[in-house]
């Protein structure tokens, strides 16, 4: 084997997946789910042999080198076309696919999440219909995801960012019969489609100004075109950019979708929204850098939406009672923490959150679903508690999660949510205090959560009781590799105050574009670190405190702060009203604005255009038809009476009997001579002679 | 030599019998034959002039009336056949269909 042979062929990994998905449409009804299971989890497992081999030997390369580039075939060769500067390019969009440190991050979370996910849905689908469906689509999602971290442009990203979006509304409505679960898939998609127009006009604009959307060309495209910090253009760009990854990565105002996408199975939720695909939107705005750091102002809108999102979702975080939804809105507030990080110009920790928070999101919901699978099927809290004995293993994996996510050291999340809070605080203090309080509510929701499930007095139904169980190994060990990662997942970016050496920063370096702006202020000694690392643990631990104290000591408690505060209680159940909200402003209007056209199309299209028409026509037609019948009709029907009468005569002569035709000619021929003979004058005599 | 009024009597007699018998007769085929009785007559008369006038021209006529008739004879029990074949009669006042 060539020393690099799998950055050779970083093509295959995701075609693996893509012919497991083409397997599954085409013959995938009538194989057994054994199967099944084994083409689509085979064929995850190959694409994460391939990622992890190529990933491996990349870094093997020297730091200056880590670029791999495959191009497989010109894909959009357009041709030359003019740019707003006015100068002529050649643009050609390629399918290729290009590796660097980013999208060797977001491989190895993919692919390595991706892999354990597949392995737990054959014990969590196990016993659900449409089987071979369920990992079909799952296959073609692991394709568009890969296609959307490995494309080498702008264009391939946005194929595979549309591909995981049509995914997505394929696995939330999985269960399409559940009215409730078409309409999630439903609005996730058209909520996606909002952002999406957004990206589109970003796609123009910077085609349209820079001529490449190549990633290896843009940054050169970006120094030769001499773009100064904050630039207009850039801006916008940046700014539309950003409204295509609200959609996808569920950011003020365009998050509402990702709750509601809790009514696909499980491993749906694990994969899809919360480790990966509303990542992308994370991944994109890194990967684009180099433009959003000459765009102070689309950062800084970045920033406010990341850090206005973290704790608004938090804060409804806090009183959900659906296992799934607490996790829901964990995920949204995670994923504006990572937009916090971006717009603070921390790129590297916003992509090592999602690093991290992939494998702890992941592993809460997978033991979420494992608890629902234990439940039989129950997802209330309340219906819940003192699980702890009977579901050993998923509540030990889950513990560690809910740990990992608080931020207690040394597991993953006390690692990048630090980074996180410490450039947030370098940047802007405020932003720094938002992200200190989310904090606290996140350990504080996550605590309230484990404490409703596996402690406290058991609220289970007789009936669930019966059946809890354990889930199988399949379940299980997932869990418990990503615990492990939960744990360890930080350490390959252990900050240098801790005595670590923030390897993963270093490795991020070559593809974040450095600038004046995004230089975080160095500061003298690590006493800055020590003090805002204490805080945000000291916050947590006094969320994990009043968790304890509301849900286990003083359960009594909550209800009376619910009932004391009714009406801020009953906003954050109800979510702010925001669907409300939106149904208001704009899904009604929407729906009066098609109600409206219905009407005018029935009444003015149809009643006054087709229907005047028709009815114009019928009346001219009657007209006709009256002239037609009665003059034309008329006029010839009178001619033929007149004859007919005429005819009466000379039609009694006409008997059919060939004797009175013979007789008339005897009769005609006797009159002709006797005209000749007496009356012309001629006679025989003159005949003969 | 035979005057040449006897030949026209001859001949009107012919005639006069021919046309009673076209025009009463029901059977088509003395119908027929009255037909050819008719067109003898015209031939006496034909033949009779011509040697009155003492030219050729007559008996040539008179060849091809003979011709003709015999042609007719033919095509007329033909049309006789076939309308037997469909109607089963002969007689020519049951042929009535020949108007509007």
């Amino acid at each position: 084997m060539p020393s690099e042979y799998f950055l050779a062929h970083i093509w295959l990994i995701p075609l693996f997946p893509l012919i497991g998905a083409a397997l599954m449409l085409f013959i995938g009804r009538r194989l057994p789910n054994s199967a099944v299971s084994g083409i689509c989890v085979g064929s995850v497992g190959l694409a994460m042999i391939y990622g992890f081999g190529a990933v491996i030997q990349l870094i093997a390369r020297p730091v200056s080198q880590r670029v791999a580039e495959v191009v497989l075939f010109d894909w959009v060769p357009a041709g030359a076309m003019h740019m707003t500067s006015g100068r002529l390019v050649n643009f050609n969009a390629q399918w290729g696919m290009l590796l660097d440190p980013l999208s060797c991050v977001m491989l190895c979370v993919v692919t390595g999440v991706g892999f354990l996910i597949h392995v737990y849905s054959t014990g969590y689908m196990g016993h659900e219909g449409g089987y071979y469906r369920f990992f079909g689509y799952l296959n073609l999602f692991m394709f568009s995801m890969l296609t959307l971290i490995l494309g080498n442009n702008l264009l391939l990203l946005f194929v595979g960012w549309e591909g995981v979006g049509l995914c997505s509304y394929l696995l939330i409505g999985f269960y399409f019969l559940r009215k409730s679960a078409s309409d999630a898939g439903k609005k996730a998609f058209i909520v996606n489609r909002i952002g999406d127009a957004g990206f589109i006009l970003g796609l123009f604009l910077l085609v349209n100004t820079l001529g490449t959307l190549r990633f290896t060309e843009i940054g050169p495209a970006i120094t030769a075109g001499g773009f100064a910090v904050g630039d207009a253009v850039m801006t916008a760009i940046a700014f539309f950019l950003f409204v295509g990854a609200t959609g996808k990565s569920a950011q003020i105002p365009l998050y509402v979708w990702l709750p509601d996408a809790m009514e696909g199975p499980t491993p749906v939720s694990a994969l899809i929204h919360a480790a990966t695909m509303v990542t992308a939107g994370v991944y994109m705005v890194t990967r684009m850098n180099a433009v959003f750091q000459l765009a102070p102002a689309a950062m800084a809108v970045v920033a406010a939406v990341g850090a206005a999102t973290s704790i608004f979702a938090a804060s409804m975080g806090l009183v959900q009672t659906d296992i799934k939804r607490v996790l829901a809105y964990s995920t949204v507030s995670q994923l504006g923490y990572m937009f916090l990080a971006l717009g603070v110009g921390a790129f590297t920790a916003g992509i090592f959150h999602l690093m991290t928070h992939a494998f702890f999101k992941a592993l809460l919901f997978l033991g979420s679903g494992s608890v629902i699978h234990a439940m039989s099927g129950e997802q209330d809290m309340r219906k819940m508690g003192a699980l702890w004995s009977k579901i050993p293993k998923t509540a030990w994996t889950f513990m560690i999660a809910t740990v990992a996510i608080s931020g207690i050291p040394p597991l993953a999340g006390f690692v990048s949510k630090d980074a996180i809070l410490g450039a947030a605080f370098d940047a802007r203090p405020l932003l720094w205090v938002i992200g200190f309080i989310t904090a606290g509510m996140t350990a504080f929701y996550m605590f309230r959560l484990v404490n409703m499930t596996f402690f406290g007095p058991s609220h289970v139904s007789h009936d669930a009781e019966h059946h809890l169980h354990e889930s199988p190994s399949s379940m299980t060990v997932p869990l418990m590799i990503l615990a492990v990662l939960s744990i360890v997942g930080g350490w390959i970016g252990w900050p240098e105050s801790l005595g670590g050496s923030d390897r993963f920063s270093h490795f991020l370096d070559p593809v974040i574009a450095h600038r004046e702006v995004s230089a975080a202020a160095e500061t003298a000694g690590y006493g800055k670190d020590y003090a805002l690392m204490s805080v945000s643990v000291l916050v947590a631990l006094f969320g994990i405190w009043l968790a304890r104290r509301l849900y286990l000591e003083h359960p009594e408690v909550p209800d009376r702060i619910a009932e004391r505060f009714s009406g801020l209680y009953r906003l954050l159940l109800n979510k702010y009203y925001v669907d409300q909200i939106y149904d208001a402003m704009f899904v009604n209007r929407t729906k009066d604005l098609a109600t409206g056209l219905g009407a005018f199309d029935r009444n003015v299209i149809n009643g006054l255009g087709i229907d005047g028409a028709g009815w114009l026509t019928r009346t001219i037609s009657l007209i006709s038809m009256w002239w037609d019948s009665w003059i034309v009709d008329g006029l010839v029907n009178l001619a033929a009476r007149i004859l007919w009468v005429l005819s009466i005569p000379v039609r009694m002569l006409q008997s059919g009997r060939v004797a009175s035709y013979a007789l008339f000619i005897v009769i005609g021929v006797m009159a002709s001579l006797f005209y000749y003979l007496h009356v012309s004058g001629v006679t025989l005599h003159s005949v003969l002679h | 030599m035979v005057p040449i009024g006897h030949y026209l009597f001859l001949s009107a007699a012919l005639l006069g019998i021919g046309i009673v018998g076209v025009v009463t007769r029901r059977n088509v085929i003395i119908i027929l034959m009255s037909v050819e009785l008719i067109l003898n007559a015209v031939n006496i008369n034909l033949i009779a002039f011509s040697r009155l006038v003492g030219s050729v021209e007559g008996q040539i006529f008179a060849l091809f009336i003979i011709t003709d008739a015999a042609a007719e004879a033919a095509v007329g029990l033909g049309i006789i056949i076939a309308f037997f074949r469909n109607r089963e009669t002969v007689l020519a006042d049951e042929m009535d269909i020949l108007k509007w």
